[in-house]
């Protein structure tokens, strides 16, 4: 099969060599495709123009619609649904429903930021990702760069990647 | 190139690099499992028979077979669950807690400690569920599901039923929590298969990960929000545990204070079975480097702080219970009655086995050696399943009426339950320990640069 995708990749091997590298690279007008890494890289994202994920506020929505349905729950079905006396107490007495109402709220903020990661990441059994180099799940960090989204030649990218500080400049295609 | 910290001790030992991280943990998991693994294994499995037989008759006769009578209708079973979620409780506050705290020493005890926190849910969760007698109709019990009655609903009123929330919501974010963790790992053991079945296990347990930087930005922020979410989700299961107790009018249970005691109970004995466990892994799967004494040590300083606040709460019941002067309060569990009574060996082993041994620790030598730690943290296990007795029973037996006054003998089913949980956590946990990959290796990679010792 005609491989259409052409990636240059650069290796590293230090965390802070591939971070002045990114920088070195985006100067010299590359554009990155990604970087894979074998562990978080802080300050990574911010040099390579990610913005900041909006994930928090999907918890946030999420937890907000646990809290919500569980008081609905609770207040429609001691309240209104079959009202019993417990105790005493009001049908639909606030306080002995929080304990529910908080879990709810934690239980769906999880379960929906989770699964808004794992869409938006497109993380799913069976799911197959497109390795670059299998060592980045190891010990090496790889930045790819897509040869069709750049203007400069191959030899220009994989000299100026070479200079960035790469242990080994290969190429892969897909 | 390596940099060191002069001020802290290193967190991982033995000059290792970001490789070596890789091969110690991957090792485990591809190699044949060692003699002492078969070992542990066989006689996990022989308790989980001869429980599971247990459980059987159990079920099949009713939970008339347990030791319970009139007066003493809680007995070995709540006690056995409360002890079980308490242990759960340390995988959490390492993982979440100790997140927002910053605490870089969490990363390479965090994996096996939540892998414990699951475990010792599922087998807490054994517990109500098998006295409810019809475990099969549990869900249709418990939750709040449309039913042919009218549907008459579940009473939320209830501390029972927000046990049903607690401990299944801190189960399913404890496991999420987990996985998460474990993605990035899968990824790592999938990446070095080489053979068929390994590569499609790993391949499907890691959900496709690739390491970019842009799933990285995201992981680290679900990682922070989870955090977030279990620290007041942790403090609150063991809250509404203590519910179950502090909400009825029981002598000795009905007490504000026992919130914050159990939680601090928890955690205590959680670290311990922590500490049992990580002592044995270390030196089975070769981990020396990588959870060391100064690991060792801040568990134990945390035992030190948790024991002492049970310690002052200890006090404080005994105190309260003696000043109220209502003479109910002397046959609770913290009580001259107690201490004196039927049941004062059970009283004096909780002291002995809850304050005055783990007290050792105070002593740096105590609290730095691996032996000495080692029996300690049995010892705090032991005098915390004494101490939910101690409340459940004990509170129990002297009923208002003194002809009414029992004591609880324990049936082989009783002992027989309590041995299929702990054969179902040993077995679970070394099933983990051999095919998931024990340490966080993302994590402790990330610090390999700043908190490993250097290489000469």
């Amino acid at each position: 099969m005609e491989s259409n995708k052409h990636f240059v990749l650069g290796i590293y091997d230090d965390e802070d060599v591939l971070l002045s590298a990114v920088r070195k690279v985006k100067e010299s007008g590359v554009k990155i495709h990604e970087v894979y890494t074998p562990f978080p890289v802080h300050g990574l994202d911010e040099e390579l123009g990610y913005k900041r994920t909006r994930l928090p506020i999907v918890a946030f929505l999420f937890g907000l619609l646990g809290t919500t349905l569980a008081l609905t729950m609770q207040i429609w079905m001691l309240g209104y649904d079959w009202p019993m006396i417990i105790g005493g107490k009001n049908f639909a007495s606030l306080p002995p429903f929080i304990p529910v109402t908080f879990e709810l709220t934690v239980l769906l903020s999880a379960l929906g930021m989770v699964g808004t990661f794992m869409i938006t990441s497109n993380l799913k059994p069976y799911g197959k990702p497109r390795l670059m180099d299998k060592r980045c799940t190891d010990d090496k960090h790889v930045m790819a760069i897509d040869l069709a989204k750049n203007d400069l030649s191959q030899e220009d990218i994989r000299s100026i990647i070479g200079n960035s500080g790469a242990q080994e400049v290969n190429l892969k295609d897909f | 190139m390596q940099v060191t910290s002069s001020v802290r001790e290193p967190l991982v030992t033995g000059g290792k690099t970001v490789h070596d991280v890789t091969e110690d943990i991957c090792r485990q998991v591809e190699g044949k499992p060692s003699k002492s693994w078969m070992l542990g294994m066989a006689v996990s499995l022989v308790a989980l028979l001869i429980g599971a037989y247990a459980v059987f008759m159990l079920v099949w006769e009713g939970i008339g077979v347990w030791g319970l009578n009139k007066t003493i209708g809680w007995a070995w079973d709540i006690t056995n669950f409360v002890w079980w979620v308490g242990i759960g409780h340390a995988g959490t506050l390492i993982s979440a807690i100790l997140l927002l705290f910053r605490q870089k020493w969490r990363m390479s005890i965090n994996r096996a400690a939540e892998a414990m926190t699951i475990f010792a849910v599922i087998c807490a969760a054994c517990f109500p569920g098998l006295h409810m007698g019809r475990l099969w109709l549990g869900f249709y019990w418990a939750l709040p599901l449309p039913n042919t009655f009218g549907s008459l609903w579940v009473n939320f009123n209830s501390p029972l039923l927000w046990d049903v929330f607690a401990i299944s919501t801190y189960f399913t974010v404890s496991l999420v929590f987990w996985y998460i963790g474990l993605i990035p790992d899968f990824a790592s053991i999938r990446d070095r298969a080489t053979n068929k079945i390994s590569k499609m296990v790993y391949g499907t347990l890691s959900f496709g990960w690739d390491g970019a930087a842009k799933t990285w930005g995201r992981y680290e922020f679900v990682a922070l929000i989870l955090a977030g979410l279990a620290t007041p989700l942790v403090l609150s299961v063991h809250t509404i545990v203590s519910f179950d107790f502090a909400t009825s009018v029981i002598p000795g249970w009905h007490s504000t204070i026992f919130p914050p005691y159990f939680v601090a109970g928890a955690i205590f004995s959680g670290f311990a079975m922590v500490l049992t466990l990580l002592l044995i892994a270390r030196k089975l799967l070769k981990l020396e480097d990588y959870i060391t004494r100064e690991h060792v040590e801040l568990m134990n300083i945390i035992i030190i702080v948790t024991g002492g606040v049970v310690a002052i709460a200890y006090a404080t019941e005994f105190f309260i219970g003696w000043y109220t002067g209502v003479e109910y309060e002397n046959y609770t569990y913290m009580s001259y009655g107690a201490a004196t009574g039927p049941y004062a060996w059970a009283f004096w082993a909780l002291i002995i086995c809850n304050i005055i041994i783990p007290g050792t620790l105070w002593f740096k030598q105590v609290r730095t050696n691996f032996i000495t730690s080692f029996i300690i943290s049995i010892v705090i296990n032991i005098g915390m399943w004494f101490e939910r007795f101690d409340i459940i029973v004990m509170c129990l037996s002297r009923d208002y009426l003194p002809s009414s006054w029992s004591m609880f003998y324990p049936t082989i089913y009783d002992v027989g339950v309590y041995v299929f949980t702990l054969g179902l956590f040993f077995t679970l946990f070394l099933l983990f320990s051999k095919f998931f990959p024990v340490i966080n290796m993302a994590e402790v990679k990330s610090i390999i640069k700043s908190s490993s010792s250097k290489k000469n």
